[in-house]
Formats: structure tokens, C-alpha cells, sequence
């Protein structure tokens, strides 16, 4: 059923949603969520630095298999019919997108919650690490505790 | 008992801070845990020291699952460790 890939390369989220839309006919509901990096317009960051540019690491084949466990736990817990996930590794820059999740199930309700389960994990579990550029070096970005509180609300 | 030969693998800063992304290691047979494996490491080099020095920002995976640092090593081939995740 469902298609994961971490992949270089950018992607177009309309294009890839267009298909996921196609593939999947007999679905009366869609629900999707687009990450992408934030163009911060020359606007400083919190610390007054101004991000450039984005490199994503990730921990092969741990990636793969946590995002592929992660939408086998939506799967049992809601009905779906089909379900998308690709995720960028390497260099971004503002503007594209970092993370596309689409999942697809008969009514909304179980589509919305998916959608969300599985961005909250993702956050808290996919194998991936943000390191921003800015015109005096580069830092790793800094978990938020935030997510995990987002993700424990999913702990049954 | 732990493995003879474990691929020790580090990401992110953890990488940085150690200096290499990957290494072979063969732990006494007193590593048991993780936790054991990561005070074990941290003797190996200054880098390591360093990139252990607060193991609250750490986090590990055991042959690709994630792991509690209390974790048996049992006989896992493939320990990482990392800073929580950040991506999405």
C-alpha cells in the first residue's frame, strides 16, 4: 500500500498530491501537510542570525523503516486506503518543500487524524537532523519540547 | 553478552563532536547497556568525551530501533547515537 521516500532530490507537493489523488479513486477523503523551509526574507532569526540555507542528515535505512513504521500505526489505528510520505535529505533552500505526508481513507475524520498522527511522530521519531546555514556558519536546530508534548497526546 | 564486534554509528553533532560517523569497536564483556556502551566510548577520545559529556541530550537506536539508554545490548550488531530528531 503505502509509498515512503527520503530522497535529494526537490519535488513538486501539487504534482505528487495530483497523483496520490489519481491512484487512489475510491477514496472520499485526502487530507495532506506540506513542510517546507521557511523563506525568512532577509528577516533575522531569534538570535539575529539569517538563515540561508538548510542541510537535512538522516540515518539510512533507519529513516525508511521508522517512517514506514509510522504509517503502519496510522494504518491500524485508522481505516486508510493509501498513504504518501516523502522527506528531503541533504541541501534546501527556502521555499521547497522538506516533508510531504498524504493519506487517504473514506470519510475526513480518519484522514485529518492520520495526516496529523503521523506528522506528530514523525517529529519525535523519524531519524532526520536540521542544520541551518547562516552568513557566519552553520547550527544544528534544536528539538522543541513542544513536539514531543504534540506526540505524547497520541500515546495510548 | 554483548557482540565481539559492534558498528558503533553517530549523526548530527554527536558526529561532529566524535569526529567520525561510523566505527568498529569490541566492548569488554562488562558493557552490558547502552548506558554502559556510551562510558565505555566516552574514554576512547577527547572528541567522544565531548560529544557524551551530557547524555540527557543524547538519544540511541539499537540495530535501528530506537532504545532507552537502559537498553541490554544483548547481541546487537549496530548501536547509533544521536541528538533528538529534528526533522519534518
Amino acid at each position: 500500500m503505502a509509498t515512503i521516500r527520503v530522497q535529494r532530490e526537490a519535488f513538486d507537493p501539487g504534482a505528487e498530491i495530483n497523483g496520490f489523488c489519481t491512484r487512489n479513486p475510491t477514496s472520499g477523503g485526502i487530507a495532506t501537510f506540506i513542510g517546507q523551509m521557511r523563506d525568512f526574507r532577509g528577516e533575522s532569526r531569534n538570535d539575529g542570525e539569517v538563515v540561508t540555507a538548510m542541510t537535512l542528515e538522516h540515518y539510512p535505512g533507519m529513516a525508511e523503516s521508522q517512517l514506514a513504521e509510522l504509517v503502519k500505526e496510522a494504518s491500524g489505528r485508522w481505516p486508510l486506503d493509501d498513504a504518501l510520505v516523502i522527506h528531503r535529505i541533504g541541501s534546501l533552500v527556502p521555499g521547497e518543500a522538506i516533508v510531504l505526508a498524504a493519506v487517504a481513507a473514506t470519510h475526513r475524520g480518519d484522514a485529518f487524524a492520520a495526516c496529523a498522527f503521523l506528522m506528530d511522530w514523525l517529529k519525535t521519531r523519524a531519524p532526520f537532523w536540521k542544520k541551518e546555514a547562516t552568513e557566519t556558519g552553520a547550527c544544528w536546530v534544536e528539538a522543541r519540547e513542544a513536539d514531543e508534548d504534540q506526540a505524547a497526546k497520541w500515546k495510548r | 553478552m554483548p557482540a565481539a564486534s559492534l558498528t558503533v554509528l553517530y549523526f548530527a553533532w554527536v558526529k561532529e563532536k566524535v569526529g567520525l560517523g561510523a566505527e568498529a569497536v569490541s566492548p569488554p564483556a562488562s558493557v552490558a547497556t547502552v548506558s554502559d556502551l556510551i562510558d565505555w566510548l566516552a574514554g576512547r577520545s577527547p572528541g567522544h568525551a565531548a560529544a557524551f559529556a551530557d547524555r540527557k541530550l543524547i538519544k540511541a537506536a539499537v540495530d535501528q530501533v530506537h532504545a532507552p539508554l537502559s537498553s541490554k545490548l544483548g547481541d546487537a550488531r549496530e548501536v547509533a547515537f544521536f541528538p533528538p530528531v529534528t526533522g519534518g
